[in-house]
Order: structure tokens, then C-alpha cells, then sequence
């Protein structure tokens, strides 16, 4: 008897392990362990063993089945892990090939240029503010500090409507107009279209963009500025920009500078960019003209302020070295899709 | 404005800085250099050489061997063509590693000049080459002493001596400082005022020039007299005498100094009237006294319509607001601008009667302009100039024309100055001006750049007193930016604003625009950016009726050209332009959007400012249908809370717009846009040769109807119900209309309607098609009994029956 399950149990074990296909497996379990199965048959055989020999042989049957039972898992395990291995050897891809992708659109770089900006402006505590395109001369001039008949009132820089509406030349009449209002303290920017009347080239359009602040409140100083000036110029065009300010002259500032900061392309050594002199002029600023605070209703002798404006084009220029101004406003789809 | 330095340092000589270390500090201390160029730019090792002997070339004729003293131990060996050279001349020599300017010729200086190196000529060997005036940048016009072939032989008198800097000796280390002035200097547009700038900024003394008194015995009142009846354009008039002319050529140094400027000399009198309009800034005028009538001058307005002949010889015609220089009969000259051909300073003038006056500068720049004559004088007296300068600036002349020997003066001078300008006077206040500037600056310090400045100040009064010339100076804040120039813009600390703290954020539409942003570059448009003026030739191009309303756009006055001389009133022609660029370079598709105004008046012509609109353009051509642009505004609308809430209305109202394929975006009685595909004919108009799809929308409209007040209403507990509706109809029902019956029927308990499914075609009678539906039906709070929806199908089966809608068989 024992040898006989012996003879069983050898040669189910080495089915199952010459077994390559699953079935082979099943074949070996039906064949051992089904109904009809060798093993099931020396089961039925126990009647005819004596009795007190039962125990001994079921203990055996049993350690015979179990023995086939988990070499027939192991096998099946290693069949099945074969052929997923196999399976996914055929499913290989060539990854290098180019994914999918939708078909996306761009934002037009002074767009992007002006978030930037307005990223870092309302981080300090800045509102965004908009005003009219067509505006009075009166916000644009008077209030700022340009009466009638300055140069700079000229037919030839100013679009005009009628006498006393125009384009408006500069986002500065909104300095004005949120100073009417009076609510105090300001601290706003406010982006638009301004109009001058240059011919279109390379570097001019009559139309474009800038990108006015004000700061109004007790005990603004020109010291304020400059270090306002100094935050936005390291988080706009990074950490170890420098940053240098040049008097210069606007009628509704004083006193009023220009101010530089060091080539961001070459980092101040010198370059195409900056002409070789390491310095990009980016801005005019100063601090707000008591006339023009006078003028709007605040008191100059309590309030102080300053104000700047920023070229926006000229900025975005620079920054992603576009050679020619034109390119901002002909939408060709090549230059659009480079940012 | 252009300074030689050189002429700087004849007012500031213990100026002692390099080129760049001028230029430097001026720009910080407010005067902008924009340009500098070096005179002796390429003019290197160059030395006084003595030609000790001369021997003839053993192979050419035309060629000399000299051996010439550069101060060395022993002379150099040069051979040279130049036909002027003796034994004992002293010339400019370049030695061997050194560089000239350019050619003898004269021609175009090469911009890294000329190097010169030792050779042979014809077998003798060379070790340098002795120059002419030409080969160092220069020409005979400024050094006459120059031969017209040949090198240049420093004059016997010259103060030189072999091996000396020839550079340096002939004056030609010099720099010209181009400056950018702003124009509240009106000071700085003279050599004088840059000196004195340069003085403060480098804290040296400034020496400006020291006028003495000239003039006989005569009186020249006894010559001439003047009369102002426009005082309002005329504040002040001086006019002196010189007689017994001897016009001839100015002096070197003069002829430089006017080069430097761009003046080119003419003779020693139009030389002085322009070398003291540049030194002072004073324009001044010369008139030949035998061609003024009854000697008499009158400043006067001109007469409407009157002509007159000016210098240049092109006949002018004239308004009431021309101020005129007259004589006792005629017009002679255009006040501050140009002299007549009348009175002109011609070579046999006798005597003369110079000019130094002050016009308003803005009737001179409206003048000027009206004229069309931009000249120089007229661009001083535009900036407003000192009435005070016109003395000082005739008795400069008057000086120079004695110490140049050009005339002799007539005594005395006629100043009519009927209400003189007073140098104003200001409080000293450091406390208000540290504030201001955030500095601390000692009240000391301040005083010292006034004075400087020539501010003078009186301790009893605490006042400042400005001089005339600095009229740009009016209040504490223009005394204060004085103090930041010369204590240093950069050296003012750095803070950031103290005090009550603000909210930073942008308008509330802003958001929404960048909601849109996000939507449509999600779907590959692109953003654009389009003028806001147009040619009015778009209204035809855009097929638009000659009553539209899109017609009635505002003017502007003085356009560009026709092309922009319109406000746009539709935002349409910018995308559809930028469409057609692409197209026309080949660009296989375009997919662009737009943010921008349109500007509508209320009035023409404008009373008040128009009401600005902004709209959203949104185009495309190339892959994606009327379908593909719908589907990117019903997600732009999903997304700004206004989910399913549109209805697109088919219109033919838009006359730009396919009249089958248009539709107005509405939400109630709003409209909140329009799409469409563009005519085919606006197509061509625009040379556009494919399909275009285009939608507007009005941002102000979807910002007031866009919400983010979104509520959660839990996640389905029950089952719902689903029915399909497959239908027939006429071809021409919209599924619009089928869909806002659905909705109306199925109330809340309809969750969705899907399309699925329409056909036309076979087994579909002509002229109909076949549309159908998928329905869900669901309670919140129940298993919907099937008799209940059966109800509400009833309910809409009725309601299609209406259209002539059937069920499909």
C-alpha cells in the first residue's frame, strides 16, 4: 500500500513538474485527484484495509494529496507567471515615440510679461485698477501737471478727438482719477493701452502698453520707492538684479528718476542686449508732484507718494529677446506658439 | 545738447577726470548722456617728430628719406611722398604699432582706423610715417595752417618739441558728450549751464566767462532805436551797434568749438552769433543796419496773409500770431525764428545791429510750427527761455567782436525790459525735504549744493534765493530733488512703505478674463493683440449696411492715416486680419483670441467720453467646425457658472456672418455674444479662402452673469430611469426645439437629455430626418414608479406633436 502511493505520489510529481501548459496540470489533477483519480481510488480502497491500519494509511493518502496539491499551486503560480512574463515581453513598446498630445494654445507674451508683474505687485498689497481708454485732457494732462500748450501736449505725440478728449497717451490719468476718489491710502497698479502718434517700425507702435503704480499715504518716501522698486526688480527679473536710479524729469513727479537695472541677460557685464553697457533702462518713477496731489484734492502737506509707469512691450521685448515690435501685434501663429 | 570737454574745462578747468568717469557721474547727477565719441578715437603712438635730414630716395623720385627726432636717443628713418617736408620741421609722426584716423584723401573715416607698421618703400626700409591733417580725422577747415598736399608742419610758434604727445598738441584729445536735457532744464541747452552742472557734480569752482565793457564814445541810440508793441510775446529787447566790419574768418579755437556743435563756420561775425547762442543759450540775430528803414525796429504782430522772404530765400506766408521784427516801413525777420532776406548780413555790410532778445516760447513753438520752420534759434526760445540772459549774452558778442577785431563797438546799449523777472525766493526746509526723500542730510550740506547751484540763502529770512535762469525750480520738492542729484540718488537708503496695510487683488473681471484665458488655450487659440483704431474701409469689407449702427464710430482728428483713423466699433477686423496673415503665409490652421475694447459713442461728434466695451474675439480656420468653436464657449460658459444656461438663437442678423450658420449667445433678454462662420464674401475681402469661424462675446455681460455659488446637492441614492425617443420631423425644426421641450416637460425629475443619434437619408422621407434622444429620469428622493415617467413622456410626446414631431415607427 505504501509503496503503491509511493509509485502515485513520484510519478504525479514529476507530471507536474514536466508539466509546460496549465492543462497538463489539470490533466495530472484529474487524473490524481479527481473522482476518478488514482489517489481518490485508494480512498475508496480503505475498506479493505484493516482496520487499525486506517489512520496510518488516510495520514499517508493525505500527505500524498497535500504534497501533489501544492506542487500542482507552485506549478501553476510559475506557468501563469511565465506566460504573463511572456505576455508582456510581446507588449513592448517603443517608448521614445511621441506621446499625445491636445492641441493647446499660447498666451501672448506680454500677457504673460504683465501677470508676472501684477504676480509681484499684489503680493505686496497692490489693487489692480482700470480706467478709460478715451479719456479728457483734463486727466491727462491738466491733472498731471501739463497745462496747455506744454510740448508734450503736441499734435504729433497725442491722438486727439475733439479738444478735449484723446487717446490717452499714458496710464498716468488713472493716478488722477483713483486720487479724486479720495480714498485713502492708495496703493494700486493699473496696465492698459496707451496711444501715441509714432509710425509703426521695428521699435514704435501707436499703440501700446504700460503699466502705471501709485502709493499714497503719511510719510511715503523717495527711500520707499527705491526699495519698492529694488523687491519688484529682483522678483521680476530675479534674485541679483541690480538696480540703479538716474534723475531725469516728468511734470508730475519731483523729483523724478529713470531707473536701470542691471542686463538680465548677461547679468551686467555687457552684452547685445544692453548695448554693452550692462544696464537696461526699464522704468520712470518718482515721487507724485504736491501740485498734482493739490490738484486731485489731497493734501500735500499730510500725504506724500510716488507713482511709476512701466513700458510694457519694451519689457517683454527684452525679456524674450523679440527683435521687432511688429511681431506683438501680427498673431503669427509660429511666433505665438514659441511661449 | 553736445559739450566738448574741452569746453567744459574752459569754465571748470581744475576739472580732471577721464572721458568715462565724466560721463558717469554727469548721468547720475541728472544730465543723461546718451552718446560720447572721442576725438582721437583710433589715433594712436603718435609723437612730434623733427625731420634732423633729408636725402633722396636711391630708387624713386618721388620719394624722400628722412631721419626724424622722436626724442629718442636716436632718430628714426622715415620715407615719405609728401612734397612740403624740410630739414627743422616739426610733424605729427606715427610710430611703428600705432594707428591713424584714416587716409590723406579725406575720404570716409574706416570705423577701427588705419594701422601702421614698419616696412620697405621701393628697398629702403620705413620705421613710421609722418601725417597730414586728414590722416588724423581732422580737415584744413578747423587747422587752415594745413597744407592741401602734404603733412601737417606745426607752426614755427607752437609750444612743442620732439617726442611731446602730437595728439594733445594739435588739441585733438578732446571728447564730444552728447547729452538727453529734459526740458524743465531750459539752462542746460547752453555750454554754460553743462559747465556749471559739471561743477557741482565734481565739486570744483566755476569759472563762467567775465564779460568787460566794450564800446566807443558813440551812443547807440544815436543808430538805432526799438519798440516792443507786442510786449505779451516780446518780455525784453536788447540791441547793440558795431561798425567798421572786417568780416573775415573765425579763430581756430572758435571754428572747433562751433564744429563740436555742428555748426559749420562762416565768417567771424555769424560765427559769434552762433558760438554765444551755444555758449549761453541765447539766440542771437544780426541785421545790417543800412537796410533797416528810418533805423528804427519795431516788434510787432504780423498781419493775416502778409508774405515775407526769409534768409533762405523761400517766401513765407504769415498769420496774426507771427511776432515780426520790422524797421520803420517792413517786416525784416520772424521774431526767434529767422532773419528776412532784407536784412540780411551780406560781405560789404558797413555796420551791424545785433539782436538778443526774449520771445514767449510758446507762441515760437506754435509759430514754428505752424511755419514748418524748425530752426535752431526756434528751438531755444520754445523751451521759455531767462529773459536776464539777453544782456549778458550781447555783451558777450560785443566782447568778442573786439577781441577778435572784427568791428568796433558802439558805445552803450538799448535794453527795453519793461517788467524784469525777479529771482524768486523760497523757504529752507531740510526737515521736510529728508522726509520726502527718506534721507539725512545735513541742513549744512544742503546749503552747500545750493550755493553751488548759485542759490544764495539768508539765514535772517531762511530764505532761498533762485536765480532766473533755474525757472524749473518753484517749491520744496524741486529744491529737494536738487539735494537727491548731488548727494546721490543712489545713495538714498532703501525701505519699503510702512503704514496701513492694503489687500492686494485684481477686479473681480479680471478674473473672469483669465477664466477665458484658460478655457481657450485648453483648446488650442491662442492669445492675439489687434489695434484699437482701423481704417473705415472695414464697415464695407464686413458688409455692413450704410445705416449699421457698428458705422457710427468716433474720428480721430490727426490719425496716422486712414488706415487707423477710426475707434473700432466692432472687435471683429483685427482677429479675422490676423487670420488672414496666417492663411497668406501658409500656416496650415490658426486659432487665436483677442481681448479688447470696442468704443461706442453716445453723441457724434463726442460730448463725453464713450463707453468702452470689452469683448472677447475669438476665430479660427483650419480643422474644428461651427461645432468645435460652440463647444469651446459652452465650456468657457461651464466654466464661469453658467452651465447649460445659454441658448444659441439662430439669427441672420449679422450681415459679416454665413446667413445659415449664425447664432446669438442669449441667456433670457441678455446677449451675451454671437458665433458664427464668416461670409464667404468677407472671406474674400479678406483673402481668407477656407472655411473661418468666429464668436464675439461681451464680457461685461458674461461677468455679470457668471457665478461661483455652487452648492453641493449630494450624490444620487436612487435609481433613475432611463428613455430613448427616437422622432422624425421636418428637416428645418432645431434641435433646440425639441430639447427646450424636454426640459420644460421633464421639470427636476429630467436629470439629462443626451442626443444621440440623427439621421437623414434613406428610409427618412424627404425632407425629414430622424433625431434621437436618451432621457434620465430622477428623484432625489424616491425609485421613480414607471407610471410616473411615463406620464411626463406622454406629457412631451404631446408637446412635439405641436411641431409635427412623431415618433420613428
Amino acid at each position: 500500500m505504501k509503496e503503491k502511493l509511493e509509485a502515485i505520489k513520484a510519478e504525479a510529481l514529476e507530471k507536474i513538474e514536466k508539466a509546460k501548459v496549465l492543462e497538463s496540470l489539470n490533466d495530472v489533477k484529474v487524473a490524481v485527484l479527481g473522482k476518478k483519480g488514482e489517489l481518490t481510488q485508494v480512498l475508496k480502497g480503505m475498506k479493505d484495509v484493516a482496520p487499525e491500519d486506517r489512520p496510518k494509511v488516510g495520514q499517508m493518502v493525505n500527505d500524498a494529496r497535500t504534497a501533489i496539491e501544492s506542487a500542482l499551486e507552485a506549478k501553476t503560480k510559475a506557468i501563469n507567471q511565465a506566460l504573463r512574463t511572456e505576455k508582456m515581453k510581446r507588449e513592448t513598446i517603443d517608448v521614445t515615440l511621441p506621446g499625445t498630445k491636445k492641441l493647446t494654445g499660447h498666451r501672448h507674451p506680454n500677457q504673460i510679461a504683465l501677470e508676472d508683474l501684477e504676480r509681484v505687485f499684489i503680493g505686496m498689497g497692490y489693487e489692480i485698477v482700470d480706467g478709460p481708454e478715451v479719456e479728457y485732457d483734463k486727466y491727462n494732462f491738466e491733472l498731471l501737471n501739463i497745462p496747455a500748450n506744454h510740448p508734450a501736449k503736441d499734435e504729433q505725440d497725442t491722438f486727439y478727438i475733439t479738444k478735449d478728449i484723446l487717446l490717452r497717451t499714458q496710464t498716468s490719468p488713472v493716478q488722477a482719477r483713483v486720487m479724486e476718489k479720495g480714498h485713502l491710502p492708495i496703493r494700486i497698479i493699473s496696465p492698459g493701452r496707451v496711444f501715441r502718434a509714432d509710425e509703426v517700425d521695428a521699435t514704435h507702435s501707436p499703440s501700446f502698453h504700460q503699466v502705471e503704480g501709485l502709493v499714497i499715504d503719511k510719510g511715503i518716501t523717495m527711500a520707499d520707492l527705491k526699495g519698492t522698486l529694488q523687491q519688484f526688480a529682483e522678483e521680476f527679473f530675479g534674485k541679483d538684479t541690480k538696480v540703479k536710479f538716474r534723475p531725469h524729469h516728468f511734470p508730475f513727479t519731483e523729483p523724478s528718476a529713470e531707473v536701470d537695472v542691471t542686463c538680465f541677460k548677461c547679468g551686467g557685464k555687457g552684452c547685445r542686449v544692453c548695448k554693452g553697457s550692462g544696464w537696461i533702462e526699464i522704468l520712470g518713477c518718482g515721487m507724485v508732484h504736491p501740485k498734482v496731489l493739490h490738484d486731485c484734492g489731497i493734501n500735500p502737506e499730510e500725504y506724500s507718494g510716488f507713482a511709476f509707469g512701466i513700458g510694457l512691450e519694451r519689457v517683454t521685448l527684452l525679456k524674450y529677446e523679440i527683435d521687432d515690435m511688429r511681431l506683438l501685434y501680427e498673431n503669427d501663429m509660429r511666433f505665438l506658439d514659441q511661449f | 545738447m553736445n559739450t566738448p570737454l574741452s569746453w567744459i574745462k574752459a569754465y571748470v578747468p581744475d576739472l580732471d577726470v577721464t572721458a568715462q568717469e565724466f560721463v558717469d557721474a554727469m548721468t547720475l547727477s541728472g544730465s543723461h548722456v546718451e552718446n560720447y565719441e572721442k576725438k582721437d578715437k583710433n589715433l594712436e603712438k603718435i609723437v612730434v617728430g623733427k625731420i634732423v635730414k633729408i636725402e633722396r630716395h636711391p630708387d624713386a623720385d618721388r620719394l624722400v628719406v628722412c631721419q626724424v627726432d622722436i626724442g629718442g636717443t636716436e632718430p628714426i628713418q622715415i620715407v615719405t611722398g609728401a612734397p612740403n617736408v624740410r630739414e627743422g620741421d616739426l610733424v605729427p609722426t606715427v610710430l611703428d604699432g600705432g594707428k591713424v584716423a584714416g587716409g590723406h584723401d579725406g575720404q570716409e573715416l574706416p570705423p577701427d582706423g588705419i594701422k601702421i607698421k614698419k616696412g620697405k618703400l621701393r628697398g629702403v626700409p620705413s620705421e613710421g610715417m609722418m601725417c597730414a591733417i586728414e590722416e588724423l580725422g581732422s580737415s584744413r577747415e578747423l587747422y587752415p595752417e594745413a597744407p592741401e598736399d602734404g603733412v601737417y608742419v606745426f607752426p614755427k610758434d607752437a609750444d612743442v618739441k620732439p617726442g611731446d604727445d602730437a595728439v594733445h598738441a594739435l588739441g585733438l584729445d578732446d571728447v564730444v558728450v552728447e547729452y538727453e536735457i529734459t526740458s524743465n532744464r531750459v539752462d542746460c541747452f547752453s555750454i554754460i549751464g553743462m559747465a556749471r552742472e559739471a561743477a557741482v557734480t565734481f565739486d570744483k569752482p566755476f569759472y563762467p566767462p567775465v564779460i568787460a565793457e566794450t564800446g566807443n564814445a558813440e551812443k547807440v541810440t544815436d543808430y538805432v532805436s526799438v519798440e516792443i508793441q507786442d510786449t505779451d510775446l516780446c518780455p525784453r529787447y536788447c540791441a547793440r551797434v558795431v561798425k567798421n566790419l572786417k568780416i573775415g574768418p573765425s579763430p581756430k579755437w572758435m571754428k572747433e568749438r562751433l564744429a563740436s556743435q555742428g555748426i559749420r563756420s562762416i565768417n567771424n561775425l555769424v560765427d559769434i552769433t552762433n558760438y554765444v547762442m551755444e555758449e549761453y543759450g541765447q539766440p542771437m540775430h544780426a541785421f545790417d543796419l543800412n537796410t533797416i528803414a528810418g533805423h528804427k525796429i519795431v516788434v510787432r504782430r504780423a498781419a493775416d496773409g502778409d508774405k515775407f522772404t526769409t534768409l533762405d530765400g523761400q517766401e513765407r506766408t504769415l498769420d496774426h500770431d507771427v511776432l515780426m521784427i520790422c524797421d520803420g516801413e517792413k517786416e525784416i525777420g520772424i521774431a526767434g525764428i529767422m532773419g528776412g532776406e532784407n536784412s540780411m548780413v551780406t560781405d560789404d555790410i558797413q555796420t551791424l545791429v545785433f539782436e538778443a532778445a526774449c520771445f514767449d516760447g510758446t507762441n515760437i513753438r506754435l509759430s514754428s510750427k505752424r511755419l514748418g520752420m524748425a530752426t535752431d534759434a526756434a528751438a531755444k526760445f520754445t523751451k521759455g527761455l531767462d529773459p536776464n540772459l539777453a544782456l549778458d549774452a550781447i555783451n558777450r558778442a560785443c566782447q568778442l567782436i573786439e577781441e577778435m577785431g572784427a568791428g568796433e563797438v558802439v558805445g552803450g546799449v538799448i535794453d527795453i525790459y519793461p517788467n524784469p523777472v525777479q529771482p524768486k525766493k523760497l523757504p529752507f526746509e531740510p526737515e521736510k525735504m529728508n522726509a520726502l526723500l527718506g534721507t539725512d542730510v545735513a541742513p549744512e550740506q544742503m546749503l552747500y549744493y545750493f550755493d553751488k547751484l548759485g542759490l544764495s540763502y539768508d539765514k535772517e529770512s531762511n530764505l532761498l534765493t533762485v536765480p532766473t535762469f533755474r525757472q524749473d525750480l518753484n517749491c520744496m520738492a524741486d529744491l529737494a530733488e536738487e539735494v537727491a542729484r548731488f548727494y546721490g540718488y543712489n545713495n538714498i537708503p532703501v525701505s519699503l512703505p510702512r503704514g496701513e496695510a492694503t489687500v492686494g487683488k485684481k477686479p473681480y473681471d479680471h478674473r473672469i478674463y483669465d477664466i477665458a484665458r484658460i478655457v481657450l488655450e485648453g483648446n488650442g487659440f491662442s492669445g492675439g493683440m489687434c489695434y484699437s483704431f482701423e481704417s473705415p474701409k472695414v464697415f464695407d469689407k464686413l458688409l455692413l449696411p450704410a445705416d449699421s449702427e457698428y458705422r457710427k464710430a468716433i474720428e480721430i482728428s490727426n490719425p496716422l492715416g486712414e488706415d487707423f483713423s477710426i475707434m473700432r466699433t466692432i472687435s471683429l477686423n483685427g482677429v479675422l486680419t490676423s487670420l488672414a496673415t496666417n492663411y497668406n503665409r501658409k500656416n496650415k490652421y490658426a486659432r487665436l483670441y483677442e481681448f479688447g475694447n470696442v468704443y461706442l459713442p453716445h453723441a457724434l461728434p463726442l460730448t463725453e467720453l464713450p463707453e468702452e466695451r470689452m469683448k472677447l474675439t475669438i476665430g479660427m480656420y483650419g480643422g474644428g467646425d461651427f461645432f468645435t468653436l460652440k463647444g469651446v464657449i459652452e465650456e468657457l460658459c461651464d466654466k464661469t457658472g453658467l452651465k447649460d444656461q445659454c441658448t444659441y438663437v439662430p439669427t441672420t442678423e449679422h450681415p459679416f456672418l454665413h446667413p445659415g450658420r449664425q447664432a446669438n449667445i442669449t441667456k433670457g433678454k441678455l446677449n451675451v455674444g454671437w458665433i458664427g462662420q464668416i461670409h464667404p464674401e468677407v472671406g474674400d475681402n479678406y483673402g481668407i479662402k477656407t472655411e473661418v469661424y468666429v464668436a464675439v462675446i461681451d464680457m461685461q455681460t458674461l461677468v455679470m452673469l457668471s457665478s461661483f455659488d455652487i452648492k453641493y446637492e449630494g450624490i444620487a441614492k436612487f435609481p433613475g430611469s432611463t428613455r430613448d425617443l427616437s422622432m422624425v420631423m421636418d428637416k428645418g425644426i432645431f434641435v433646440g426645439q425639441i430639447e427646450e421641450i424636454l426640459k420644460k416637460c421633464g421639470g427636476k425629475l429630467l436629470e439629462s437629455c443626451k442626443l444621440f443619434d440623427i439621421y437623414e437619408g434613406e428610409q427618412i422621407a424627404e425632407g425629414k430626418k430622424s433625431v434621437a434622444y436618451t432621457m434620465t429620469f430622477r428623484a432625489k428622493d424616491r425609485t421613480l414608479a414607471a407610471e410616473e415617467v411615463d406620464k411626463i413622456v406622454e406629457k412631451i410626446l404631446k408637446e412635439l406633436s405641436k411641431l409635427g414631431i412623431e415618433l420613428r415607427g
